[in-house]
């Protein structure tokens, strides 16, 4: 790992991507580096692009235009080399139900052309590491959702790589196991391991990214670390308060938020001291009473960057 | 075309890997469709046949069955297996994150098609021998047949597969198009005694025919030089199909 801090290169580096699925855009113009070490987060709604710009680093889709370079080489001319370093989980498993563990992560390591022994001792490796050896000689059938799924990370470890690309990692899984794997994610990254990854759960992207990228429409509508993003975005705290939807304009105007936000039957008024806020509340319409003081968080943002829902701009 | 043998044969690991597993459910059905028409119509029925093409009966039938274990095992593998792994278990798309690329998938495939062909056409021919009906030596002759058979279909069968947007085409596959072959295709009878004229040169296009020539001549021991157009055919459809299916698996795979 000695030699890879040296390198200048960011691991990740896209330089002003598209690319359209016929008529559709599906990525517009995406810049983003994704430093040595990183973890490094895409977000968005359902059909932002999320996908589609993990496809292109690791080379499966070709941009209409831009250039992509994985370890400072571009993905395009050398596929082969950029996916011998890195390792993906894809949404969905692709395990071979009939075979074991330990058969399924052999079956990936020729697929990385390693030799019988080194495919003995990285499954003996991921056995530990992903809590799978009890279960090591059963088959995946058998297995339940959160042990497929360790599996599946497994199999994405077995060539030990330098960037591991993780497509919504926890969809679908219970909150242990989830919580287990965050644990794993940093563990890698004590390791050296850099990491890019989607996911749907804001506390999530809180959690394991120290950078990262709301998309929405392909576009990227935010970029930074998750403080500086609330920063930027909103304000440190939120205040909720139950209001009729009719009086929002009114308040906001009275209170002077930085920002609001309209989340159905709340309106949330975010300051840099929220109580404060509350207290002239409680002074100057006692009818309305503050649900909650809060620090604000990447939901928040989120919702307020892709239009989730209703805003009102203070 | 960017073809690396490694990475074509680790995707032919991963289906003997898996073959390994499940073979005693795969392989008994398809192993004994072959010898039940070999004893049904080649005994049987053949018991009332004098001689057909100078020869009993059955042993007329043995090496056309031979071809036919041998287009049954590549194609089961091309159709319902290779549609699954691409539209439904995503392994496709798993070998595509590692250094694997869409070309070494499709000749990994096909080389294991063409493998299984080779098992099942290998035990039906172990059955004629001790069945005494695989004249030695020349029968001997007949075994390249075999994988050659199994490479026509894996092709036939794969460029098929990855076209098709629904599963249910495969039943049309099936019965629409292999069963016709079968049956129509020298096996159960002379093709050449029963046409006249230009269907004499539409059941050319028959693509089982030709590996049922090339196996009988073998069984016969009677060679001659329109053995090679059989021979031409064979390799140049399975090229032109595969050429056509890479293309078909890049598209379907990379965007």
């Amino acid at each position: 790992m000695a030699t890879a801090l040296e390198n200048p290169h960011p691991v990740v580096d896209l330089e002003r991507v598209t690319k359209s699925f016929g008529a559709r855009l599906v990525v517009d113009a995406l810049s983003l580096q994704v430093p040595r070490g990183a973890c490094f987060g895409l977000l968005g709604p359902n059909g932002a692009g999320k996908t589609t710009a993990l496809r292109m680093v690791y080379g499966v889709t070709r941009p209409d235009s831009g250039s992509i370079r994985v370890f400072g080489i571009d993905v395009g001319s050398d596929p082969r080399q950029v996916r011998s370093r890195l390792g993906v989980t894809l949404q969905e498993n692709a395990l071979i139900e009939p075979l074991t563990p330990v058969e399924n992560l052999a079956v990936f390591g020729r697929f990385h052309l390693l030799t019988e022994r080194e495919i003995r001792s990285r499954t003996e490796e991921l056995l530990d590491f992903l809590e799978l050896r009890s279960h090591a000689d059963v088959p995946v059938r058998a297995l339940s959702g959160g042990f497929q799924r360790r599996l599946s990370i497994a199999q994405s470890l077995m060539n030990r790589p330098e960037l591991l690309i993780l497509d919504e990692p926890t969809t679908g899984l219970d909150p242990a196991v989830r919580i287990s794997l965050w644990s794993r994610v940093d563990q890698l990254r004590a390791l050296g391991t850099t990491v890019l990854l989607t996911t749907h759960y804001m506390e999530e992207a809180e959690r394991l990214c120290d950078q990262l990228v709301i998309l929405d429409g392909g576009k990227a509508v935010a970029q930074g670390s998750p403080e500086e993003l609330i920063d930027r975005v909103l304000a440190a705290e939120a205040l909720e308060l139950d209001v009729r939807p009719e009086e929002d304009a009114a308040i906001v105007a009275a209170f002077g938020a930085k920002r609001s936000l309209r989340a159905g039957s709340r309106l949330i008024l975010y300051a840099d001291d929220a109580g404060e806020l509350a207290l002239r509340l409680r002074e100057q319409r006692p009818e309305h009473r503050a649900r909650a003081v809060r620090r604000t968080n990447l939901e928040d943002v989120f919702l307020a960057l892709t239009g989730a829902q209703l805003e009102f701009g203070a | 075309m960017r073809v690396s043998l490694p990475h074509v044969l680790s995707v032919w690991q991963r289906n003997f890997a898996m073959y390994r597993r499940t073979w005693k459910l795969n392989l008994l059905p398809n192993f004994f469709e072959p010898v039940l028409y070999l004893l049904a119509i080649g005994i049987g029925v053949g018991s009332y046949i004098s001689e057909m093409g100078g020869t009993s009966y059955v042993a007329f039938l043995a090496p056309g069955l031979v071809t036919v274990a041998a287009m049954n095992g590549a194609s089961f593998e091309v159709t319902y297996n290779t549609f699954v792994r691409l539209n439904f278990e995503k392994t496709y798309e798993s070998m595509l994150t590692t250094p694997v690329q869409a070309e070494d998938l499709l000749f990994g495939e096909v080389l294991w098609a063409v493998t299984r062909s080779s098992i099942y056409g290998g035990a039906f021919f172990i059955v004629l021998i001790a069945m005494g009906l695989a004249p030695f030596p020349y029968a001997l002759l007949a075994i390249p047949v075999i994988p050659l058979t199994g490479l026509l279909f894996a092709s036939i069968g794969i460029a098929f597969s990855l076209r098709i947007q629904t599963i249910d085409l495969f039943s049309f596959y099936f019965t629409m198009f292999l069963t016709p072959l079968f049956l129509f295709s020298d096996i159960f009878f002379p093709l050449e005694e029963r046409l006249s004229g230009a269907w004499l040169w539409v059941a050319e296009l028959l693509p089982l025919l030709h590996p049922v020539r090339l196996s009988r001549a073998a069984f016969h021991g009677e060679f001659s030089a329109a053995l090679w157009w059989d021979f031409a055919y064979i390799a140049l459809l399975s090229l032109v199909l595969l050429y056509v299916a890479a293309g078909t698996v890049r598209r379907r795979l990379t965007t």
